[in-house]
């Protein structure tokens, strides 16, 4: 089966990117597809390239990028919610003459289109809000 | 045929939740036929008279009374919920067709997808 994860939680601030990893891997383990995961609302942070937890915890940036170099898991954030969090590719921050790019190499920047497009061709669409 | 029903759970102003889903719901409609349902707090981001001047934030209540030109032409809330906050179809900005968890029911799983919000 196809799954769609969207992610609507940052990264430690609620459960939501955990459960979502988790859940990602129980569907590759299980022998089933990832369409793709989407990063909405809060979730765009999960694709920040500057994290740099503690070494006791879990790195939740290195284990969504693990998942995209492991398993080709498409990985996106929504580009209106990434803009307005200061979440940018080097293209974004060029385009917007910021500083620095923010989000890691393993995140595709596009639009709500993917979202739905997710919803309608994924087999089953599992949200992890917060 | 996909067919995509948006449930509004959260209060419009306390974070950004309502109008990025609202934003999903526009997407949607050019792609598939799409259904919104309003929940718990989500009721409040259609209310009248909301006036965000001192907030800092958009009032997008608006951009409601705009979703039949994109082809929503129906706005489901709860009618408990609805009940529940004091509110009737009169105060709100858009017509709404007030539904019983049994028909909330049925209307889910008349649906391909669902986008919670």
């Amino acid at each position: 089966m196809k799954f769609g994860i969207v992610v609507h939680g940052a990264p430690y601030s609620s459960e939501s990117s955990h459960s979502a990893l988790h859940f990602a891997q129980a569907v590759i383990d299980t022998g089933h597809e990832i369409h793709r995961v989407f990063f909405y609302h809060d979730g765009v942070y999960n694709g920040s390239g500057l994290m740099a937890p503690p070494q006791d915890e879990w790195d939740l940036g290195a284990r969504w990028a693990t998942l995209a170099r492991e398993h080709g898991t498409d990985l996106v954030v929504c580009v209106a919610s990434s803009l307005r969090r200061g979440m940018l590719d080097s293209t974004e921050a060029d385009r917007y003459e910021k500083p620095a790019a923010s989000l890691a190499p393993d995140f595709t920047v596009s639009g709500l289109g993917q979202l739905i497009d997710t919803a309608i061709n994924a087999d089953r669409l599992v949200t992890f809000g917060a | 045929m996909a067919k995509l029903l948006f449930i509004q759970s959260k209060a419009p102003h306390g974070s950004l939740f309502g109008q990025e889903g609202l934003d999903a719901i526009l997407m949607g409609t050019a792609f598939a036929e799409c259904n919104v349902l309003l929940v718990e707090d989500g009721i409040y981001q259609v209310l009248k008279a909301q006036d965000t001047r001192e907030l800092g934030t958009k009032d997008y209540s608006v951009t409601y009374k705009a979703l039949p030109d994109y082809g929503v032409s129906t706005i489901y809330c709860s009618e408990r919920h609805l009940l529940a906050r004091g509110l009737t179809p009169d105060d709100l900005v858009v017509p709404v067709e007030p539904l019983g968890n049994d028909a909330i029911k049925q209307l889910m799983a008349d649906h391909t997808a669902i986008l919670g919000f």
